[in-house]
């Protein structure tokens, strides 16, 4: 019988997720003794029109990371889905939108303003914008449509699991690997990581006060942070209430809070409000001008609170037309 | 506001023990009052997740009011104060979100003060009707394609 075959495609994203593939280490080795690799635009050669030429539902599964900003993108996974069984959202930004998603509080208009004209470092006298089409020497050029909207990939195809976190852990991918290969999925639709929240998990649990409390809410570099001490007693903003767990607390063990890459659990739809919810219940002032002097303390709440998440939230993006 | 006929949705979020039976006084004692606003009762303000009111927002509210006790009469002691300290972080990440803070307003109504409900729903009615409507729209980005 012959192998079954995997693909591997990126869309908006950073390459970490390739990194993560790669970090496998000589588990890559059983991975590819056991599958054909037959799409990879990171370390293998094969082009669009190879995928093109396959049979519909061919390809057992292909792992799909990044978000979807670009029409060239969006093509791909289609592409991709109508030639896969099974297509895996891999790591936060194809999972929830991920850090690129942050860009849905602005539009086109504004991203280019802002990236070729307004930057400190950008020189472009003439005005250069990309264009979609560009005719030179007679012969036309063109480039992929740019959206206003980041998505998330379950919300441009059909997704049928998700390998949370950014970038996901080698031994997630490797159990989501080995259930595939054995046939031992979860119901459809599952993220592939336990229903838990980070903090279920956390070595500093045991360190937070019976009533927490914070009056003043800082930032990691402002204060010398405590190895043991819960990072929200510290008064430090650490998204593990409302994250999923499985990330084998990389950040805490760095003596980082937790960001919030995994998600929310499957009880919570949007993580960022739902934090919200869970935060302002901790600040300790019953006076409103306290209240809002505590909360004029959090820089960036919404940014904060959806770093990873906002595409997948329950609004999605900034109001368009709010956009200046 | 171009449309003067305009008229706003409002859901209204309203604790069990003093501001929805505050409505009920409003009603049963039949003050007139904006018909505009959608209550959903809830035992307690401090049980508003802010989900709920992004919900409100997205499924085509115009503006959230979300009512609990006075301070210091929560029949839980202090779930209005969570439903304040929620507002105020929740009304500076709806701004960031495009949406302005005027569309959600929290409000202290006792179960005694039918009149006082009847004119807070007249206010933020008239209030919402001069910001005009919101018309979030998010499909998923799935206009832009081609």
């Amino acid at each position: 019988m012959s192998k079954p075959k995997v693909a591997f495609y990126w869309c908006a994203s950073c390459g970490g997720c390739e990194e993560a593939v790669v970090d496998l280490a000589e588990n890559i080795l059983k991975v590819v003794e056991a599958v054909d690799i037959v799409f990879w635009p990171v370390a293998l050669d094969f082009k669009k029109k190879d995928v093109e030429a396959m049979p519909d539902k061919s390809i057992a599964v292909s792992f799909i990371n990044g978000s979807v900003r670009l029409s060239e993108q969006e093509e791909m996974v289609h592409l991709l889905r109508r030639k896969s069984q099974l297509v895996v959202a891999f790591g936060s930004c194809a999972h929830l939108g991920g850090v690129p998603g942050l860009a849905n509080f602005w539009n086109k208009e504004t991203i280019f303003r802002r990236a070729y004209f307004t930057t400190p470092s950008t020189v472009n006298p003439d005005g250069v914008v990309p264009q979609e089409k560009v005719v030179i020497e007679g012969k036309e050029l063109t480039l992929p449509a740019f959206y206003d909207t980041v998505r998330a990939l379950d919300q441009v195809i059909e997704v049928d699991y998700y390998l949370p976190g950014c970038a996901p852990p080698p031994k997630l991918v490797m159990d989501a690997v080995l259930a595939i290969l054995e046939g031992k999925l979860p119901p459809k639709g599952s993220v592939l990581s336990p229903n838990k929240s980070l903090c279920d998990d956390c070595d500093r649990n045991k360190t937070k006060p019976e009533k927490l409390t914070i009056k003043e809410f800082k930032r990691p570099w402002q204060v010398m942070l405590d190895p043991e001490k819960c990072f929200l007693a510290q008064g430090i903003i650490c998204m593990g209430p409302a994250t999923r767990t499985g990330c084998e607390e990389r950040c805490i063990k760095a003596n980082m809070p937790c960001r919030g890459c995994f998600g929310p659990t499957d009880q919570v739809y949007d993580q960022g409000a739902k934090f919200l919810s869970a935060l302002a219940s901790l600040i300790d002032a019953k006076d409103e001008k306290e209240i809002e002097k505590i909360v004029q303390t959090i820089d960036d709440p919404a940014g904060t609170f959806y770093r990873f998440s906002l595409p997948k939230s329950i609004l999605g993006r900034r109001k368009m037309e709010a956009i200046k | 506001m171009s449309n003067g006929s305009f008229e706003p949705r409002l859901v209204g979020f309203l604790c069990n023990w003093c501001s929805y039976t505050g409505a009920d006084l409003a009603g049963t004692a039949r003050m007139v009052y904006a018909p505009n606003i959608r209550i959903i009762r809830v035992m307690c303000s401090g049980r508003v997740d802010s989900q709920f009111v992004l919900k409100a927002f997205r499924e085509g509210a115009d503006g959230v009011l979300i009512s609990g006790c006075h301070p210091g009469d929560c029949h839980y002691q202090e779930g209005n104060y969570k439903a304040l300290r929620r507002y105020k972080l929740l009304v500076r990440m709806l701004e960031q979100l495009g949406i302005e803070k005027e569309r959600c307003r929290l409000a202290w109504v006792s179960a005694s003060e039918g009149a006082r409900f009847q004119q807070i729903v007249n206010e933020f009615t008239d209030q919402i009707r001069r910001l005009g409507p919101l018309n979030f729209r998010f499909d998923g980005g799935s206009h832009e394609q081609a």
